[in-house]
Parts: structure tokens; sequence; C-alpha cells
């Protein structure tokens, strides 16, 4: 049975993976398809969520939860701001500006974290209940990735349930699929964004907080998992809670698995599936043929 | 059109098409001062050939993004076959000589970029933007990952370039051979490009860059073009490349990464992008801020190349060259009608 705990250990481990990416990309997602904004400063967002947390369990001794609650009201309130203030005048701008604008927007933050708080890892101390290994009956594994896959699937089911069944979550699906058919049956689009965006924003801070034990946390984190996000989102499609979430989960799983066999071109084939299937399916692997 | 139409070449449209691209009059400038500047700074001359091959790697994307309209993130993928290509030939002995080297860099990086764009120009939007920066992640893993060819991480160093002319050599410590070659090279280059902006060709391509629709409409081939124009500039990235590897005699991961996409994207905008000179403005004033401010205040640095973006995006989409022409038509300076 060592092939069988080897199957369950990877995945378990891709699953837990697979779960932060999916906690950071939906917002990433959501507000991409909502607003058809390039955003490449969501992976900055993360990492600002990130440090809130961090920096509030390691300086304040503020409690996991707790932290985790306060990076994302942290993080949701300054993206508010932003998205008020700059966001909106370049919705519909092209591309190259809002690609431009981000950009600008990731140096920023790099550039400011490594002033405030310097340029060094911060790293995440876990509370002791999350410590050490647990036993799934079968087999011992990390308690952390037990907790993290099950706190992303719980994740997952509530947005899953807020956006299919909820009022505000069937306004972003009609304003998804046509922006002035929504507008023009009432649906207030400006404070929609706004409050997607500030959501969305606020999920990236709880991923950045809750996959600093594995992924770190240095300034470069803003730009160094981009690629990751923008390929979940693409390879989910845009808009879709769902896409996004198998998506995610089976990049975690693949890239867990490469890392661990193919150590050296594990990245490299995950870029080349990427391009293959956005090639074969350019809305992504879950996403409706509309463009 | 009346029957006494007058002779096509006196026409007032194509008058006006012509004086679109008469030389003007201050063109011989960035030249003249070019070739000044190797007399005035002779110990900034490797600084000058970095800058010099920083402005042909911006007019290469400008060809792509300003003039066609092709939103890439993933450029560097082109200058990265162009330095790797002249860097391997050189390292394994292969081949030395360096302006046969500048022409099999063109090649190799002109066929990445007719391979990928064939594919890639197929998608428009997001999908396009991600294909790009996956094609250049995927050519910086494999350059990683071959180890044996490519040096992987450590990349190759002092690589043997040979005396260009079998005379010159490329003397690591005094940069005169490098900056007279790269400026003989960007001249050369830009001619091309100059001429191929103002050919039908490229009118064409600022017709898709507008209105692809309509470019469609009126019988384009508008998928060949954007092709065509994407090899071209692949090709000239490639040139800019293999100019950087010889000139430094190294060749290292840095020449594909997301860094040097991101730029060479931010030179061209800030001098402004679809109008040729702005990759020189761009790179001059993105080279001269970040060689004084960045050695003294890197973090700094960083910061104020954020606000830069950030502000060129909101209010400047032109870039330098934008203002200034703004002010001189606010000063009452009339542009010639276009």
């Amino acid at each position: 049975m060592i092939f069988g705990t080897d199957v369950v250990s990877i995945l378990l481990g891709g699953l837990s993976a697979g779960m932060v990416l999916f906690i950071v990309s939906v917002g990433l997602s959501v507000t991409m398809g909502l607003m058809g904004f390039v955003n490449l400063a969501h992976g900055a967002f993360a990492m600002l969520g990130g440090y809130v947390i961090v920096l509030a369990m390691n300086r304040l001794n503020v409690g996991f939860f707790l932290a985790l609650a306060l990076g994302f009201v942290v993080t949701a309130a300054v993206s508010a701001v932003l998205e008020r203030l700059f966001y909106r005048r370049l919705y519909r701008a092209a591309e190259l500006d809002q690609v431009l604008f981000t950009i600008g927007l990731v140096f920023i933050f790099i550039a400011s974290i490594t002033l405030i708080v310097g340029p060094e890892n911060q790293p995440l101390t876990l509370p002791r209940a999350l410590q050490g290994q647990i036993n799934l009956g079968f087999i011992h594994y990390r308690a952390y990735s037990i907790f993290l896959v099950v706190v992303g699937a719980l994740i997952a089911l509530g947005l899953w349930l807020g956006f299919e069944r909820t009022r505000i979550g069937a306004q972003i699906r009609a304003t998804v699929d046509n922006r002035r058919m929504a507008e023009s049956i009432g649906i207030n689009v400006d404070r929609l964004f706004t409050l997607t965006f500030a959501f969305g924003s606020g999920m990236a801070a709880l991923g950045g907080g809750l996959g600093a034990e594995f992924l770190g946390l240095d300034p470069q984190y803003a730009l160094k998992y981009l690629v990751y996000f923008l390929i979940v989102v693409a390879v989910g499609g845009l808009g879709q809670v769902t896409g996004v979430f198998f998506a995610s989960l089976l990049i975690g799983v693949l890239d867990f698995a490469l890392k661990l066999y193919l150590p050296k071109g594990g990245t490299l084939f995950i870029f080349a599936l990427t391009i293959l299937l956005l090639l074969w399916r350019p809305q992504g692997l879950f996403g409706k043929k509309t463009t | 059109m009346t029957a006494v139409a007058p002779a096509p070449a006196k026409h007032p449209a194509a008058l006006a098409l012509a004086e679109r691209h008469r030389l003007r009059l201050w063109e011989p400038l960035p030249w003249i001062l070019a070739i000044a500047a190797y007399f005035a700074f002779p110990n900034y001359l490797g600084f000058g050939a970095e800058l010099l091959i920083w402005i042909l790697f911006a007019l290469s994307l400008d060809l792509v993004l300003g003039y066609a309209g092709i939103v890439t993130l993933g450029h560097a993928a082109f200058f990265g076959a162009g330095a790797y290509t002249v860097g391997m030939l050189a390292h394994h002995g292969i081949w030395t000589e360096p302006i046969t080297g500048l022409v099999l860099a063109a090649a190799v990086a002109a066929v990445i970029g007719l391979l990928s764009g064939l594919v890639l120009l197929r998608t428009t939007g997001l999908t396009l933007l991600m294909l790009t920066l996956c094609t250049m992640a995927l050519l910086e893993e494999a350059a990683n990952m071959g180890h044996d060819y490519t040096g992987g991480f450590d990349g190759l160093a002092s690589l043997p370039i040979s005396p260009v002319f079998g005379k010159f050599e490329f003397n690591p410590l005094y940069s005169n051979t490098q900056y007279l070659y790269v400026l003989a090279v960007l001249f050369v280059c830009f001619v091309f490009v100059r001429t191929l902006i103002y050919s039908p060709f490229g009118q064409s391509l600022t017709g898709i860059r507008e209105n692809t629709l309509r470019m469609h409409a009126v019988g384009s081939p508008v998928r060949a073009r954007l092709v065509t124009c994407y090899t071209i500039s692949a090709a000239i990235a490639g040139v800019a490349g293999a100019l950087w590897a010889q000139a430094s005699a190294y060749v290292n991961l840095s020449a594909l990464g997301l860094d040097r996409a991101a730029t060479v994207l931010i030179i061209l905008i800030l001098g402004g992008y679809g109008r040729l000179y702005g990759a020189f403005v761009g790179a001059v004033v993105y080279m001269l801020l970040s060689h004084f401010l960045a050695r003294l205040y890197p973090t700094a640095w960083q910061l104020g190349l954020g606000f830069m973006l950030v502000v060129i995006a909101l209010f400047a989409r032109n870039g330098i060259l934008g203002i200034g022409e703004a002010m001189l038509r606010r000063l009452g300076w009339k542009r010639s009608p276009s």
C-alpha cells in the first residue's frame, strides 16, 4: 500500500496548495470577468494581506484567526479606496493602460513594503493546534495541510452559494453576462464593482496569509506568483467561481506532483500545458463561449 | 471625385501623406548627439552601448505595440532568443564572427516569432497577454533547464567574440568598439523600421490597430499582416539581444525574464509609443534615471518608477513626447497636417 499512501499524500499536498491558489485567484477571476480589467496588482493585494496578518501575529501578538480577519478587512478597505480613486477611471481604457497602471501599483507596493518592513522574508508561526501531524486513520499528514483543504472547501462552498443563491450573486452574474442590460434594469453597477473588488482583494489577503507558511512572504511575492494566479484565471475561465476552483486544484496537484517527480522540468510542463489549453479553448476550461 | 481630379502626385491627400514621412530637420539630431557622446563621455561608453541596445529593443516593441497594437508582455523572449543564439554558438566554439552572428540571431528569433505568432495572434485581449507571458516563461524555463547548453542559472560568461571585420576587438574595459558597432547596427535597423512604418504595409498596421473590423471589411489580410509584423519585430529584438550578448560577452537568464519585458515596456511607454522616437527618449530618460538614482536609492527608485507608471497610465498616455507635443501645440506651434 506504499503506492496508495503516496497518491494520497500527493493529493493532499497538492490540494492544500491548490486551495490557497483558489482563495487568492477567485477575486482576480471575478474582477476580470466583471469589469474586464487586467489587474496585475492582485498579487500585491495578496502580499499586503499576508503582511498585515503575519505582522499582526509576530509584532502585536494577535491570534491567527483574528489576524486573518484583520488582513481581510484592511486589504479590502485599501483596495476599495484604490478602486474608487483610480481603477474606475481605467475601466474603459485600453488594456495597455490597465497593465501599466497595475504594474506601477505593484512597484509601489513592493517598494513601500521594502522601505517600511524590510526586504527579508517574514516567517509565519502557526498556532499550536495547527502544527504537527494529524492521524487520518490510514495516513499521518501535516495538520496544516488538512486544515487548508477543509477551509478552502468551506470557502468554495460559501462562495458558490453566495454566487448562485444570493441577490448580490445574481447581480454579479447578470453584470458579467451583459453589463448594459444589468444597468438598464436598475442594478447599481458602480457600487457592485467596488463591493466585488474589495471582497476579491480581501479574499486574496486571506490567501496571502494562509499560504505564507509555504509560499514565503517577502516583497517580491507580488510578482513571483503572479503568473500562477493569472494561469489559474485563464485556465478556469473569467468570472467563473467553479472554474477557478477546479483549475486551482488541478494546477495545485499537478505542480505538487511534478515538483516531486520532475524537480527540474515541472514548471516548463505547466506553462506548455497552459499554452496548449488556451489555444484549444481561449475562453478557458470552464468559460463560456462568448468572446 | 470630379472629372478634372489633380494628378495623383499632386492630390492634396497624396501630398499630406507624403508630408508625413518627409525627413524632418531635427531627425539627424539623435545621431549627431550619439556621435558627440562618443567623444564627450569616453568613460561611459559601456553604459552608452547598453542604452543604445535598449533603444533598439524598445524600437522593436514599438513596431508590435505602437503600430500594430498587439499588447505583449513577453517580448523579452525574442531578446533572449537572440542573446542565447550568439552566446551558445560562441561558447561552444561554433561561430564567433559578430555580424553574421547578428544575422543568425535575427533568424532564430524570427523563426520563434513566426511560429508563436502564427498560433498566438489568433487570440486577443487577456488570452493573448497570457500566451505571450507563458511563451516567455517557457523559454526561460527551458534555458534554465538546459544547463549543458545554456549554462542554466549561471549563464555563459566570457564569450569569445571575434573582432568586427577581423580588426576591431571588443575590449571589456574600453567599450569604444562596442559603442560604435551598436550605434551602426541601431542606425541600420532604425532606417529599416522607419521605411517600414511609412510603407503601405506600415499604414495597414496602423489601420489594424485603429479598427480591425474595418480592415477586414476593406479586404486587408489582417492575420497575415500581424504575423509578418510580429516576426519582423521578433527579428529586431533578436538582434538587440545578440548585440547585448556580444557587447557584454555574457548571457544569462536575465535576458529572458519578466523584468526585462516589463522594463522595455516601461521605456517605450515613458517615451511615447507609436511614434518612432519614443524609444530614444524613453531609453535615455529611463537609463539616466536608473543609472544615477537606482545605484544610490534602489528602493526609492522603484517607488518613483511605480508612481511614474501610474501617472502615465492615468494622465499622460502618450509619454514624454506626447507631453512635449501638447505643450508645443499650446504655445501655438502647429504640427504638420496629418
